[in-house]
């Protein structure tokens, strides 16, 4: 099969109404099925650069395409916080994006409690998001975002809040979850350990103003579990990506 | 390879607080309810012990016997007049809730409404009831419903000016996931700004709550309607007029407990409405 491209920007500049340049001129292209990371230190707009993808912010120039012209529900997106309705159930959070579409209320329901079992919270479909722990709310964000079944999934640093132990797991949960369901990943974060862990293809960008200025591939294969953590192949790989990410700092 | 729940994870949840209970209530509960009541059985007892040292005469000062036997002599009377006032009161809490939710609702679809009408509402909150409420009574012929206008007046500003702070609060994120999935305006309104405002609308309410109740008595005074079917301040004017001091304290004191019932069942209401999720009602978690 070829590969396709599920989004595609060309040309892309944001400047935000403050008058600041947040990204200038990114040209990117996410193939079907890949894992990206975009990769960068704090305002290089990999955020923006997501939060186009998504549709949420219009670029001030350029062009941003999404295959299949991005119908609701064909993109999931986790925000940083777990970004959950405080006063609904783990269950209702969920089902949310499938009520929104007007999905009836038992198979809606039905979907959700899958999709909650999936991120290993069945059991937890009553509880409220106070109750659970950082890494379970973040579970339940996946949850949401993964319970329309999405072609596209967006990630802005989801884990950067956790612990470390946590963090550890849930790379590997979102891993799984990637291999079983096949949906494309993109995955912004400021880890180099985190972005050479899970993606194939790590997007180093530089601030002020925001831009791409590497783009490098991580030949290792999946499934990757501890042993590819500890090996030297991936030492390797996190030196190098660090060299590109100090290039980048200094460009 | 399967997804699992670690048990690093499991571990950070919060539990709940199982703190021994004594017939049904924690100790901090109980001592909650325990310490001001024996402050105010001193403060009565020393009351008392005051009025019958000094041999004060009880229409200058009834011990809190004497008006304990004034409110079970008067209570024909004074109960219709709490009957009346708690009409009042209630009436005007439900109008001042109702018409509060549905303007500030409105407010929350344009901010050109909002920056339109808000500042009459602020007009309508500075404005002494007591000197508006004679031009009230003038207008409306209807008492009752002159005093309710008053009362409604008063309660209403604090649960406007709540739900609409609680329905601009909605967190920034969640509108974007809700933008995601293309929600509609409605469909935003109904499943993310209202249950955001819903803390807010409730500390509204128990503000209003005891508002209502100051803003019929004060109305009350001004009107000073007589005869069988008028409220509690009227009993106090009339009380006063007949230089009957217990009569006077007991209907003050019918006053007080209504406003402090009306005061626990608006924190009740708020409480079970939010117990689940909200940080306000969670003192018994760790």
């Amino acid at each position: 099969m070829v590969p396709a491209a599920v989004v595609t920007l060309q040309g892309v500049s944001k400047r935000y109404a403050n008058g600041t340049l947040a990204v200038r001129g990114v040209d990117l292209s996410v193939q079907r099925g890949d894992f990206v990371s975009l990769l960068g230190p704090s305002g290089c707009g990999k955020s923006t650069v997501l939060r186009m993808m998504a549709g949420l912010i219009a670029p001030s120039s350029g062009r941003v395409e999404v295959a299949g012209g991005g119908e609701t529900g064909d993109i999931g997106f986790v925000f940083q916080e777990p970004t959950l309705m405080p006063w609904a159930s783990a269950l209702k959070n969920v089902m949310l994006p499938l009520r929104l579409a007007g999905t009836a209320r038992s198979e809606a329901e039905r979907r959700a409690r899958a999709a909650l079992a999936s991120v290993g919270l069945a059991g937890f479909e009553s509880s409220y998001p106070r109750a659970l722990s950082g890494g379970m709310k973040m579970r339940v964000s996946i949850a949401r975002a993964l319970v329309t079944r999405p072609r596209l999934l967006l990630m802005d640093e989801p884990f950067a809040a956790l612990d470390e132990i946590t963090r550890h797991k849930l790379n590997n949960d979102l891993l799984t979850l990637w291999e079983a369901e096949r949906f494309t990943a993109v995955f912004v974060t400021h880890s180099v350990f985190e972005s050479v862990y899970l993606s194939r293809r790590i997007v180093v960008m530089a601030a002020r103003p925001g831009r791409v200025v590497e783009d490098l591939a991580v030949e290792a294969p999946y499934p990757r579990g501890e042993a590819f953590r500890t090996s030297a192949d991936y030492a390797a790989h996190c030196r190098d990506i660090s060299h590109a990410l100090d290039r980048a700092m200094g460009a | 390879m399967t997804v699992t729940l670690s048990a690093n994870e499991a571990a950070d949840a919060p539990e709940e607080n199982h703190a021994p209970r004594y017939a049904g209530l924690t100790a901090e509960t109980w001592f909650r309810i325990l310490a001001p009541s024996l402050i105010g059985v001193l403060a009565l007892a020393g009351w008392e012990a005051v009025v019958r040292i000094n041999e004060i005469p009880p229409y200058l000062l009834p011990g809190p016997l004497e008006v304990g036997r004034a409110l079970i002599r008067e209570w024909p009377s004074l109960s219709v007049s709490l009957l009346v006032t708690l009409q009042i009161t209630f009436a005007a809490l439900f109008v001042a809730a109702a018409l509060g939710l549905l303007l500030s609702v409105l407010f929350a679809q344009s901010r050109i409404i909002e920056m339109s009408l808000f500042p009459y509402a602020v007009i309508l909150q500075v404005t002494p009831v007591v000197a508006i409420a004679p031009l009230i009574i003038i207008w409306v012929d209807d008492i009752r419903l002159a005093l309710l206008i008053c009362a409604w007046i008063v309660a209403f500003f604090p649960i406007l000016s709540n739900t609409t702070l609680g329905l601009n609060s909605a967190d920034q994120n969640l509108t974007d996931l809700f933008r995601l999935y293309r929600a509609s305006r409605w469909q935003v309104l109904c499943h993310l700004r209202l249950p955001t405002a819903m803390p807010y609308f409730l500390a509204g309410l128990r503000i209003s709550g005891g508002l209502a109740l100051i803003g019929a008595i004060v109305a009350e005074f001004v009107a000073g309607t007589g005869g069988r079917a008028s409220g509690l301040a009227y009993r106090i004017l009339e009380a006063g007029y007949q230089l009957q001091i217990p009569k006077m304290f007991a209907a003050l004191v019918l006053v007080s407990l209504t406003g402090i019932a009306i005061f626990l069942a608006m924190s009740l209401i708020s409480h079970l409405a939010l117990r689940h999720w909200h940080e306000s009602a969670m003192k018994d978690r760790r």
